[in-house]
């Protein structure tokens, strides 16, 4: 029996999207009979005949499409060929689909798939992690799924919610991961999961970052450090709760993004818990994020750039000794 | 006639202190505006400008739920949370704009996508822009857009010689704006935007071409913006020499002076009709006035329909 990738997950969800709701289509380029970039649309426009419709490279037209369908009754999906082209579509998500409800008192459920983060060579312009900016504005979701199960059964929800999605898919896991069989029940989106249970410290990560930091928990392990390791699943909106809770059984908190480091995802966990749960801090909370310059192209340099399992772990070590 | 008559009680309005935020007229461009709203069936999909009182009017839109907006009456569509020009019912098809140019014409196109794909078929979506926002990213990937899927889309350029303060030819180098539908494939007609005869003959036709099958059409109108930006601006950029040639002749006035010569109507009964809207505007303007302010207490402060998803509000 063949395994099942994360890529496989997102392209299996997207099927069972439009196999249950005639109003799902999915538009973008390339992924028509090519199946996209990255084969997540792979075999489905043969599948679902009109409702996987090759784009003009024109990001801002795409979503605005998918924001006047919405407005329709449609449940259209945007695949973003890389998520650093979503930037030229930006005033279309934070403007245009993004006010509508609050606006107008109208829905507006897309779904815009972001296929991000680094992987190696990917250089400036096909590596960035975009959650951040898109989580600062107000009436978007982001969902940062970071297993095999996630990306499936999250990608359902989110075409099933009634407002806009950022869906943030990580490159490097689309192949990396695998698993057995599809879930048939999850956790609800908003929800965060212990990945990893464990007393002496909590790292708070989201997407690749969960991989890297369970790997760096496993040899933490051998040092005999139990370190525990939440998955944010969903960075907006983000869950307090269960990042409060694993700090008052820890006392001790990092953060792991792999987005820039000015503000961002691990700067509002921070703020979160020093303001909310201060008492039950026994350490400075720390924070590990890529470097403040844009994302190098040579591996020696994007592996320097962004955190890593050893620059996790170095950094649990010197919260720990604390 | 209404249009202009509804902006002057606006302006008066404005320069009372009444209205917060901006007051943006369309004096000058009424004829171009109403021949299209004059066009359009309540099944059609519209997405207005800036300057397009006339056109609202005409697709429909209240005088009472136009003065609500500017006035930021709670039981207007928008409820106080946009004003002014930014006011629509996607529901009923008719889009409120956001203030990023070019950015409502891939919003239409995915309206009439999504209906293409629901299998409704005869009808069209229109959105207005002036000759600024064809200098837009949005304006050409929107265009381009249409034009590919082959949407009935109608495409009305209000070529007004200033994009606020900017003339043409710091705008575009091309001779006509129509020229930009050859690029993309697109059917183009050119109209005198202050002739409201010809205006209504070409729109009309533009628009009939879209609603049978004929793909995307841009018309372009060469006409004078007669009034600022908005409110605020005194306009005295504008070229004398434009304000006393052909393009800046008022609308209004051409199209009165052409009833009264056809004999369709007198001076007399213009001056009912004028009458007649001003007590409807007044009328509206009395109302949304005695209508309660939005109330900061009572929002629920929700930018999501999901309400279990909502963050909350530190």
């Amino acid at each position: 029996m063949s395994l099942i990738t994360y890529l496989d997950a997102i392209c299996e969800a997207q099927a069972h999207a439009l196999r249950d709701d005639p109003r799902v289509f999915i538009y973008g380029q390339d992924v028509g009979a090519f199946g996209g970039a990255f084969k997540a649309t792979k075999n489905l426009a043969r599948e679902f005949p009109g409702r996987v419709i090759d784009s003009p490279i024109s990001e801002d037209a795409m979503v605005g499409l998918a924001v006047g369908a919405a407005i329709e009754g449609m449940r259209p999906i945007i695949e973003m060929q890389f998520a650093d082209f979503s930037t030229v579509g930006f005033n279309q998500i934070v403007n245009q689909a993004a006010s509508l409800f609050w606006r107008t008192n109208v829905s507006c459920p897309i779904t815009v798939r972001l296929p991000f983060g680094g992987t190696s060579g990917g250089g400036p312009f096909h590596s960035q992690s975009l959650e951040t900016i898109y989580a600062h504005y107000p009436g978007l979701i982001v969902l940062t799924p970071a297993t095999v199960e996630d990306a499936y059964s999250m990608l359902i929800e989110a075409v099933a919610i009634d407002d806009p999605v950022i869906f943030c898919e990580h490159k490097f896991l689309y192949r990396h991961l695998k698993v057995e069989k599809l879930p048939s029940e999850a956790l609800p989106i908003g929800k965060a999961r212990i990945a990893r249970e464990g007393r002496d410290l909590t790292i708070v990560a989201y997407s690749a970052m969960v991989q890297d930091a369970l790997e760096a928990a496993g040899e933490l392990a051998t040092e005999g450090w139990e370190v525990e390791v939440v998955d944010l699943r969903s960075v907006k909106p983000l869950d307090t709760d269960t990042v409060m809770a694993s700090v008052s059984r820890t006392g001790k908190l990092l953060a792991v993004g792999e987005a820039f480091p000015w503000g961002g995802v691990t700067a509002e966990v921070i703020a979160r818990v020093t303001s909310e749960g201060f008492e039950l801090l026994d350490a400075p909370p720390q924070r590990l994020n890529a470097k403040d310059t844009p994302i190098p192209y040579h591996p020696n340099l994007w592996a320097a750039h962004r955190p890593t399992v050893r620059s996790i772990g170095a950094a649990a070590r010197k919260i720990l000794r604390h | 006639m209404r249009a202009r008559l509804l902006d002057e009680k606006l302006a008066a309005l404005y320069r009372a202190g009444k209205i917060h935020g901006g007051v943006f007229l369309g004096r000058g461009q009424e004829a171009l505006s109403a021949a299209l709203g004059i066009n359009l069936t309540k099944s059609d999909v519209f997405a207005p400008l800036i300057r397009d009182g006339a056109g609202r009017l005409a697709f429909g839109e209240s005088v009472l739920d136009a003065v609500r907006t500017c006035l930021g009456s709670s039981l207007g569509p928008m409820r106080g949370r946009d004003g002014n020009v930014h006011r629509g019912n996607p529901q009923a098809g008719y889009l409120p704009m956001i203030s990023h140019l070019g950015a409502m014409i891939s919003v239409v196109n995915g309206v009439l996508f999504a209906r293409r794909m629901k299998g409704i078929t005869g009808i069209v979506g229109a959105t207005c822009l002036g000759d600024g926002a064809t200098s837009t990213g949005a304006f050409h990937e929107a265009l381009n857009q249409a034009a590919v899927e082959k949407l009935p889309l109608v495409l009305v350029v209000a070529d007004n010689q200033y994009a606020y303060s900017t003339p043409t030819s710091r705008q575009f180098a091309c001779a006509s704006l129509a020229d930009k539908a050859v690029g993309y494939g697109v059917a183009a007609h050119t109209v005198d935007g202050t002739d409201l005869t010809a205006c209504l003959k070409v729109v009309g036709g533009a628009v009939a071409d879209a609603r049978t099958g004929k793909g995307p059409q841009l018309v372009v109108a060469k006409l004078l913006r007669l009034c600022g930006h908005g409110e605020h601006d005194d306009a005295n950029y504008i070229d004398p020499k434009l304000k006393n040639s052909p393009l800046g002749r008022d609308c209004l006035k051409v199209a009165e002076e052409n009833i009264l010569q056809r004999k369709w109507a007198d001076a007399a009964q213009l001056a009912v009709w004028r009458s007649e809207a001003v007590r409807e505007i007044e009328e509206a303007v009395a109302q949304a006035q005695r209508e309660p302010a939005p109330d900061p207490f009572a929002q629920d402060w929700s930018a999501l329909s999901t309400r279990h998803l909502l963050e909350g509000n530190g």
